[in-house]
């Protein structure tokens, strides 16, 4: 009888899958490359790159690391702390170059 | 002994070593995270050059982001290969998959090397300080998971890794495509935004 845990785990993906997520990475990194070194995309070359990069960080882990197959509690052991690290990233951004600082927003309340 | 055997479940019917591997990986999200926001805490504070745009380059960084995707395609094959038993084809994915963690590690190898050449060596400035333990890191952790890899090939090769050891090599794919999304990261921020 299959236990309450793995009723949740799904079969792995198929070759084929594997072979058309492994398409989709490569295009998504060709594409990276022409829009840095495509003039007209500079203006928006921040956004666009961080886009494409979550695709492609998103496709390893859903299919290849079977995030998108396996028990919810691994996507949280792995959500968890990527969320937390995202979150320190932000803070210490805006601290040193937004507006936010430690004595709160724009400098305000010194 | 057997994966049966050598299996024990959580109360929640996870496998404990996967369910441990998972919250590993996750302490090494925390682990990359600090190193990629000093990266970019300090990015543009440099006073002296060689400045990132003046070093990086990007093509020879493109092939060997395009290698470690490959290596990731590769690593997915060996598992379907143990999981169905076919330790042939298990080998010879398990071996690209190494090779190709070893073509990185080369390209590493010989971009640090330009690097210092052209002066940029880890005292020079914030640029090269924050880029060499964060590449370098990295570059760590390539290293174990090639040698993780050729540890089963090894074992593939002496007949001690079979379809009962699936899970084992499942959980040093996750280790393998960690390294990847990692360096996906890393190609993005380091890279491409400069």
């Amino acid at each position: 009888m299959t236990e309450p845990g793995q009723a949740r785990e799904r079969a792995h993906p198929n070759i084929g899958t594997y072979l058309r997520v492994a398409a989709v990475l490569v295009i998504l990194t060709v594409l990276e490359v022409g829009v840095f070194y495509v003039p007209a995309f500079h203006p928006m070359l921040v956004p666009v790159l961080l886009v494409l990069s979550a695709c492609k960080f998103a496709l390893v882990v859903l299919f290849y690391m079977h995030l998108k197959m396996d028990s919810p509690f691994f996507s949280f052991l792995f959500g968890a702390p990527l969320l937390l690290a995202t979150g320190v990233l932000v803070a210490l951004l805006l601290l040193f170059y937004g507006t936010l600082t430690l004595r709160g927003a724009g400098g305000a309340g010194g | 002994m057997t994966h049966a055997a050598a299996t024990h479940h959580t109360s929640m019917g996870l496998d404990s070593r996967k369910m441990a591997f998972w919250a590993f990986i996750g302490s090494e999200c925390l682990l990359f995270g600090s190193l990629i926001s000093t990266y970019l805490v300090y990015k543009g504070k440099s006073v002296v050059g060689p400045y990132p745009h003046e070093v990086l380059n990007i093509p020879f960084t493109s092939f060997s982001t395009f290698d470690l995707l490959m290596s990731s395609l590769m690593m997915v094959l060996a598992l379907a290969a143990v999981q169905r038993g076919d330790m042939k084809w298990a080998k010879i994915w398990l071996f690209a998959t190494a090779f190709l963690g070893l073509i990185f590690l080369a390209g590493q190898v010989y971009e640090f090397t330009s690097f210092v050449h052209e002066g940029l060596t880890l005292q020079t400035n914030l640029f090269a300080c924050t880029f060499y333990v964060l590449t370098g890191t990295h570059g760590a952790h390539v290293t174990v998971g090639v040698l993780w890899l050729l540890t089963l090939w090894v074992r593939a090769l002496q007949g001690k890794l079979g379809p009962a050891h699936a899970l084992t090599v499942e959980i040093s794919g996750l280790y393998w495509h960690f390294v990847d999304v990692v360096w996906i990261v890393i190609f993005t921020v380091v890279y491409l935004i400069q």
